[in-house]
């Protein structure tokens, strides 16, 4: 090996272990910050060595590249709203999809063997599918486009002649690489095909899609690596990959559901059989809940995505800590499938200033719940719903929820009756325990704010 | 042999990051993803050998494209991160 090469290969080495030390430190709220910086610096040293390729002759396109995308993402990650952080996430996934995929498309010149033209079909196929499947779910998470599952007859069928398609010109393609008709059938069915697969699911349903896309941008770095010949490509890429599905395993334990459940069935279109709610609804006005609430020693808040669409947060926060000078412990409880991608709610009661040691999982502050004196529900519907324990029938049974119900006296923040995204009934609206605190969530924590300060 | 090297190496780097990724708290989930972004754009590393060849119009077009977009990823992605996890703070911290 020669000497530049050898180089190159030891930075990819270094740069390896800086991103598995920096993922290490991720580990902890207190080093994440160092971890994240190590992992920077190991990008940096990965990128620099690559520059030292004596093959590279021509670095004016480089240049642009880096410059017009350094500009838009530097810009992107200054001006994204906290609330906007799925969507972020989402068209950044897209990003890296295609990238693989426009890597495989150009290392199709330099291929000589089989193994790395089946590598290539691969980086096109996983980074086409995730570029445009991330771009459908950027457009309903950004509710661009409806967000809801959008259902047709014969909709397996055509997913499967599509899957059968991309087989039959994949295996085209490595018989023979010298014609275009079959590389061209293969991006446009990858294209197609992500488009297919996100649209049958539903808002609700984003923390899973974006967990998978995100592995899936990892996987295609990795088969992109596999066709360029590049080591640190298939180590990132694998990280990225292992990391999005354990994140999707998560959210998929969180919603009691298999994988393929929420791929293939389209949860908004679950009809649920009509079951008797006994009890009425007992709304409350911002006054009365002020006189339950200032009597309070023990308070936990609920957090779903409706916080996000109210953008409350801060008042949320406000309200945390004038409960707090009255004397009540107040803590939250976050369900792993609040809000739209994993750990949504955290970071944005994070960037209210709420301490993370202050945000209790569902299996730590469930136990607690009937010490609780008050439960405020804050735009969540179905994570706190007790038919998930209670009605067999339901298509939510068996789905791990907050057992808000538990607590002394609940308040549930929210618009108007209308039922959740999934559709399904909520006892817990009816319970003789819970009161219904009806308008803009921001409105009525601000009418409590008053109260309790005035 | 090159194929099984690689795949080899593949197959330790998704065990290391299962056992890595499942000790990442719950609450720090989204800053995780977004880092994994800033990661997945390592595909710079292969588009800038491929937009710098200068064989032909094509490549480095694809090339350039490539290097873009995995930019965006790697600079939006760490700085979003950063932004993130400068925010997360203990109690009385």
């Amino acid at each position: 090996m020669e000497s530049t090469q050898l180089i190159i290969q030891l930075a990819y080495v270094v740069s390896a272990a800086l991103f598995i030390f920096g993922l290490k430190l991720l580990g902890s709220a207190a080093t994440a910050r160092k971890g994240n910086l190590l992992s920077s610096v190991g990008m940096l040293v990965a990128i620099v060595a690559a520059l030292l390729d004596k093959g590279i002759v021509e670095y004016q396109w480089i240049i642009a590249g880096v410059l017009v995308g350094g500009a838009i993402g530097a810009a992107a990650a200054r001006l994204v709203q906290m609330t906007s952080m799925p969507e972020m996430v989402a068209l950044f996934n897209g990003f890296g999809g295609m990238a693989s995929l426009l890597v495989g498309a150009a290392a199709l010149g330099t291929a000589t063997n089989t193994f790395t033209l089946v590598t290539i079909v691969l980086s096109i196929l996983i980074g086409g599918l995730t570029f445009t499947g991330s771009l459908i779910a950027w457009g309903k998470l950004s509710e661009t486009i409806g967000s809801g599952a959008v259902m047709f007859r014969g909709q397996q069928v055509v997913n499967s002649l599509i899957v059968l398609a991309i087989l039959a010109s994949a295996v085209m393609f490595c018989l023979q690489p010298e014609n275009p008709t079959w590389l061209y059938a293969v991006i446009g069915l990858s294209l197609l095909f992500g488009i297919m697969a996100v649209i049958p699911i539903g808002g609700a349903d984003m923390p899973v899609v974006i967990s998978l896309l995100n592995s899936y941008s990892g996987l295609a770095a990795c088969a992109a690596g596999f066709a360029v010949n590049n080591n640190i490509l298939i180590v990132a890429g694998s990280l990225v990959g292992a990391s999005g599905i354990i994140l999707t395993q998560i959210m998929c334990k969180a919603m009691n559901r298999s994988l393929s459940n929420v791929l293939f069935s389209g949860f908004g279109s679950v009809s649920s059989e009509e079951t008797e709610i006994e009890g009425e609804i007992k709304p409350i006005s911002v006054e009365d809940a002020y006189y339950v609430l200032e009597a309070a020693s023990s308070v936990a808040i609920i957090p779903g995505y409706g916080m996000a669409v109210a953008q409350a947060q801060h008042v949320v926060k406000e309200l945390t800590e004038l409960l707090e000078k009255k004397g009540a412990e107040v803590n939250f409880g976050i369900h792993p499938v609040a809000g739209r991608m994993p750990g949504h709610m955290n970071v944005l009661l994070a960037e209210a200033d709420v301490p993370y040691d202050q945000l209790l999982e569902m299996d730590d502050i469930n136990p607690r719940m009937e010490t609780v004196d008050v439960a405020i529900v804050i735009g969540a519907n179905d994570v706190v719903n007790p038919a998930a324990r209670e009605v067999e029938s339901s298509p939510i049974y068996g789905m791990p929820v907050i057992n808000v119900d538990s607590a002394r006296t609940v308040f549930v923040l929210k618009r108007s009756m209308a039922s959740g995204f999934a559709g399904i009934e909520n006892p817990l609206f009816y319970k003789e325990n819970t009161r219904m605190l009806f308008g803009d969530a921001k409105e009525s924590i601000g009418g409590l704010i008053r109260e309790l300060a005035g | 042999m090159e194929a099984v090297f690689l795949t080899f190496i593949l197959m330790l780097s998704i065990f290391l990051g299962f056992e890595l990724i499942n000790k990442v708290p719950a609450t720090l989930h989204t800053p995780l993803m977004s880092g994994a972004n800033a990661i997945s754009g390592i595909t710079v590393v292969g588009a800038v050998s491929l937009a710098g060849t200068g064989q032909h119009d094509l490549a480095n077009w694809l090339g350039a494209g490539a290097v873009a977009l995995a930019t965006i990823n790697v600079v939006g992605g760490y700085l979003v991160t950063d932004r993130m996890l400068a925010m997360f703070k203990k109690k009385g911290g």
